[in-house]
């Protein structure tokens, strides 16, 4: 085989693993969007302000030093203990909740009945919103995120695979974290996918993305299932966080890095939990394989827009996207 | 009124209370029309003559919407020709049909609702200005000239259905009757040769529908307008029709005057049920 | 008591469908204009033109082109920034490539090329529709801005990759480079805003205006009585873009005097003109103005107030800004969708009553 071939696939296979995480983000949007008809522009800006208050909580950071002491003229900066990561995980996941109720009580209970459109304007308010506030909470500086996961180059998959190049070929390189997150993003669809379909809340969660007013009339809490979602969204955006964080490290680009999620779901449709994999893999791999084959010719970092051309492309031929439902107008 | 299709074989009649109706201005010929596998208008033929009140009626879910459609482009039958005016209409998108001088009211009322009323009801003229995006933007020349001459014409139907008091009003303000009033002002605006009127009824009181049924009659009577309804109240459509279609499971079981219709065995089991013995 | 429609009838349909039909109103804005054209250029300084008064001009011009896209014809774009990319690079290739050709007629054209940029990619309106068409005019935004990042022709090759304006003159005064004059940057300006906002209201007020409203109000309808959806929508693209383009060429050729694109005209920037849009008030012209100044001032203010007056430090006052731009536009979808343009509608009103309310 082909260097070049070889090289190849390596970079299909990076891209697959980028697209897991892709996909990762893109869960949580069509989790809300099925129960609310929201269309959240803020998931990626939660995955940041998760990751930030982990790795917060973790260093034991003191929250909105920044501000204490501009205001007080104070030095604080830590509590001077450290929490472990399990510990703190328990604990950002609290603070998502708490974000959750809060989000719905004091913004979306006011747009009930909205255009998707205002409501979408709405949650790209609540982006900036939550960005000014994670910064000034925890700070804005480039944080490294720990929390255990192994990361680095597989050589066990290196060695496995040197073989079937020539001798510049030392093996496929692949980041063992990446493997993580893909097994980690397979285990939430399908717990996802499980709870929606088998528990009490699930069914309950489906008969409101059905129809609002017939869930609230057979006594279904449509409050009490909009704060699950958004939880559930908190949690899935925590994940998002955790892994990309481990990667590149917690700073605002982590939140532009989610917005690739939104080509992902346009590719996918929105109410589809496989159409977000299958659009995040098939983004992933693109944009990789693009630049790699393409990219050289035309200037490179081809990545910055690669995946929302393909997506607008794609739409204009299937509106409704890979997986979404074929849209009937009526009048 | 165009006079193009005076086709002889299909001319004119007078109706019971002599009024002088044309020939034949749109004929649906077999007409099929299928969502997926649901078939919503099948192999349907009528026509509709100049200057006439045509209703079509049925049950719930005999396709009598879907009909409208048809006419006003919004759905291309699968099967089936329409002519209008003597000559096969092609697949046409909506926009198309309205320029053709089809206008139409809606069954959910489909005004512009960040719109004033006058607003509303001028874009009922939109198909006749053509002045350039230039002259537009400078106010003058042909875009003035045009805005004013049909404001003259649309406020001459604001004073025939009586809404001059609420011209300024945002239509969202509105209440349901005043509503469903603007919405014929705004399809009379266009000055249609064919009207098509979807349920321009339902949900009045008496009274309301006692209004519009006078509208109805007199935009026929003063502007000669073929109108084409769709009414669930069997007793407006048996005062205001010339003709009607009966329509149920999407297939045509009944088609004359309103005694006709009413004297058919069909219709009668459509509406009120067939007994099995 | 002066403020009355009563006794002041309309006997013309000119007279009724004009922009101001209260005398009050029309008083006031020929006062505005006078003010703006007579006073400012005599007292203006560098700070005050470089802090508020250009930005404000030139993004209420973007906001004018932005508002006509999202709050006339319904059609949400995130690509602003990308758009507001090609006014200033072509008006840069224009300015660098025909340097005998007098300056506003590269903006103009400018505005032209943005235009026809703009159609383009408001072709897949016709199919993708509300958000989905919303993230796809970030293609846009991400397309446009990596083109001018990439391809060395946009920016003469420079070899820091930024584009900077070559000095231009209008009737023998400087109005870019390093010699331009305050005042004559601003008068340059404002004859653009000016222009920009007539036009705009021409618009809106007559057949195209209502096409693109009812296209945003309901778009089967709208079809259905015989607006082209198609045609409606590209002419709200290319007249938005055409604004943009404008305000584009004026931000980098006279306000900043050199650009890069991607912190320039980044997605930052086409959210901020959304912003804008929305706090100002949607379908609203003077809500353009409206939402440009707010924005303009809003961080001037808390600069002022926040760093120099308390001595705090810069980045934490920057996220206390985003915070309340974020809470504000939230607070303005619950409260009032339709902006500072429609709290001061409804001042008038009570104006126009008091002082008997009822």
């Amino acid at each position: 085989m082909s260097d070049t071939f070889l090289y190849g696939i390596e970079v299909v296979m990076n891209g697959l693993m980028a697209g897991v995480l892709y996909a990762l983000v893109a869960l949580g949007f069509v989790l809300i969007y099925k129960a609310s008809g929201i269309f959240n522009y803020a998931q990626g800006v939660m995955a940041l302000f998760a990751a930030l208050t982990l790795v917060g909580i973790m260093e034991g950071q003191v929250p909105f030093s920044h501000l204490i002491n501009a205001i007080f003229g104070t030095n604080i900066h830590h509590f001077g203990w450290e929490v472990p990561a399990i510990l703190a995980i328990f604990l950002t996941m609290g603070v998502m909740v708490l974000f959750a109720y809060l989000v719905q009580r004091f913004v979306f209970r006011h747009l009930v009945g909205q255009e998707p459109i205002i409501l979408f304007m709405a949650t790209i308010g609540l982006a900036y919103f939550l960005e000014g506030f994670g910064d000034l909470m925890w700070g804005s500086e480039i944080k490294k995120l720990d929390i255990g996961l192994v990361q680095g180059a597989s050589v066990w998959f290196e060695d496995l695979t040197s073989g079937l190049g020539g001798d510049g070929f030392y093996g496929f390189y692949i980041d063992v974290l990446d493997v993580t997150a893909a097994v980690v993003a397979v285990i939430l669809v399908v717990s996802l996918t499980l709870f929606s379909q088998y528990s009490k809340q699930g069914r309950a969660m489906r008969a409101v993305a059905d129809d609002h007013q017939a869930a609230l009339s057979v006594g279904i809490s449509l409050n009490f299932i909009w704060i699950l979602v958004w939880s559930i969204a908190g949690f899935v955006a925590l994940v998002a966080g955790i892994m990309w964080g481990a990667k590149s490290g917690v700073q605002f680009s982590l939140s532009l890095i989610a917005l690739k999620a939104l080509p992902v779901l346009m590719l996918g449709g929105f109410t589809s939990i496989p159409g977000a994999i299958v659009g995040g893999l098939i983004i992933g791999v693109g944009e990789k394989l693009f630049e790699f084959m393409i990219g050289p010719m035309i200037g490179g970092a081809t990545e910055a827009w690669f995946a929302y051309v393909l997506a607008l492309v794609f739409l204009v031929f299937r509106p409704q996207g890979l997986f979404g439902d074929k849209i009937i107008e009526r009048v | 009124m165009s006079d193009n299709s005076q086709d002889i074989s299909q001319g004119g009649y007078t109706t019971v209370d002599g009024r002088k109706i044309g020939g034949v201005m749109m004929e649906m010929k077999n007409i099929t029309l299928r969502f997926g596998g649901v078939v919503a208008i099948s192999d349907i033929s009528f026509n509709i003559h100049e200057g006439e009140i045509r209703a079509i009626i049925g049950p719930n879910g005999a396709g009598k919407s879907s009909m409208l459609n048809v006419i006003s482009g919004f759905y291309n039958p699968q099967e089936g020709e329409v002519w209008f005016h003597g000559a096969k209409r092609p697949n046409m998108r909506p926009y198309q049909v309205a320029e053709q001088g089809i206008a139409r009211t809606f069954q959910n009322i489909a005004l512009f609702e960040g719109m004033s009323v006058l607003d509303n009801v001028m874009t009922g003229r939109l198909t006749k200005m053509k002045s350039g995006m230039f002259a537009q933007a400078l106010w003058k020349g042909k875009a003035e000239q045009e805005e004013f001459e049909n404001r003259e014409v649309v406020e001459k139907i604001i004073d025939f259905l009586e809404i001059q008091a609420i011209r300024k009003t945002p239509v969202a303000r509105l209440p349901y009757g005043l509503k469903k009033r603007v919405e014929l002002a705004r399809a009379l605006a266009a000055e249609p040769k064919l009207l098509l009127l979807d349920e321009p009824m339902a949900g009045m009181n008496v009274e309301e529908k006692e209004d519009m049924s006078r509208f109805i009659l007199d935009v026929n009577d003063e502007f000669g307008t073929t109108i084409a309804l769709i009414e669930h109240d069997m007793g407006v459509v048996m005062d205001l029709s010339d003709r009607v279609v009966v329509m149920d499971y999407g297939r045509k079981i009944g088609d004359g005057t309103p005694a006709e219709v009413l004297a058919n065995q069909d219709v009668i089991d459509a509406y009120l049920g067939v007994s099995h013995d | 008591m002066f403020y009355r429609e009563a006794g002041d009838f309309k006997t013309t349909y000119a007279d009724d469908s004009q922009t101001f039909p209260i005398k009050f109103d029309r008083y006031r804005y020929y006062l505005v204009l006078a003010v703006a054209f007579g006073v400012i250029p005599f007292i203006i300084n560098d700070y005050w033109a470089n802090a508020v008064l250009l930005p404000f001009l030139i993004y209420a011009i973007a906001a004018i082109g932005l508002n006509i896209l999202v709050g006339y014809a319904g059609q949400v774009s995130l690509g602003s920034g990308g758009f507001m990319a090609v006014g200033a690079y072509a008006t840069y290739k224009l300015m660098t490539s025909f340097p005998d050709v007098n300056i506003f007629f590269h903006v103009i054209i400018a505005g032209g090329i943005t235009a026809l940029v703009g159609v383009m990619f408001g072709l897949p309106s016709l199919r993708i529709k509300g958000f989905y068409l919303a993230v796809s005019t970030l293609a846009a935004q991400f397309f446009l801005v990596w083109l001018f990042n990439r391809v060395p022709w946009f920016y003469n090759y420079s070899a820091s990759g930024q584009i900077s304006s070559p000095e231009r003159t209008v009737f023998g005064y400087a109005v870019t480079g390093p010699n331009a004059e305050t005042w004559v940057a601003y008068l340059f300006c404002l004859v653009f805003v000016t222009i920009s906002a007539i036009i705009a209201r021409n618009l809106t007020r007559g057949a195209s205006g209502r096409r693109w409203m009812a296209i945003r109000d309901m778009d089967i309808a709208a079809e259905i009585i015989g607006v082209n959806p198609l045609k409606a929508k590209l002419t709200a693209f290319a007249v938005s873009s055409f604004f943009i383009g404008i305000a584009g060429a004026l931000f980098f050729a006279v306000y900043l005097g050199s650009a890069e694109v991607g912190d320039t005209f980044g997605t930052t920037k086409s959210f901020l003109l959304l912003f804008m849009v929305i706090i100002g008030g949607l379908g609203s012209i003077f809500g353009s103005f409206a939402g440009a100044a707010f924005l303009v001032v809003l961080p001037v203010l808390l600069k002022n107030v926040l760093v120099a007056g308390l001595g705090w430090p810069t980045d934490t006052a920057a996220h206390l800004e985003i915070l309340i731009i974020g809470g504000l536009i939230i607070t303005f979808l619950i409260a009032e969708p339709h902006g500072l343009a429609q709290l001061w509608r409804v001042a008038k009103e009570k104006l126009r009553l008091w002082p008997f309310p009822h």
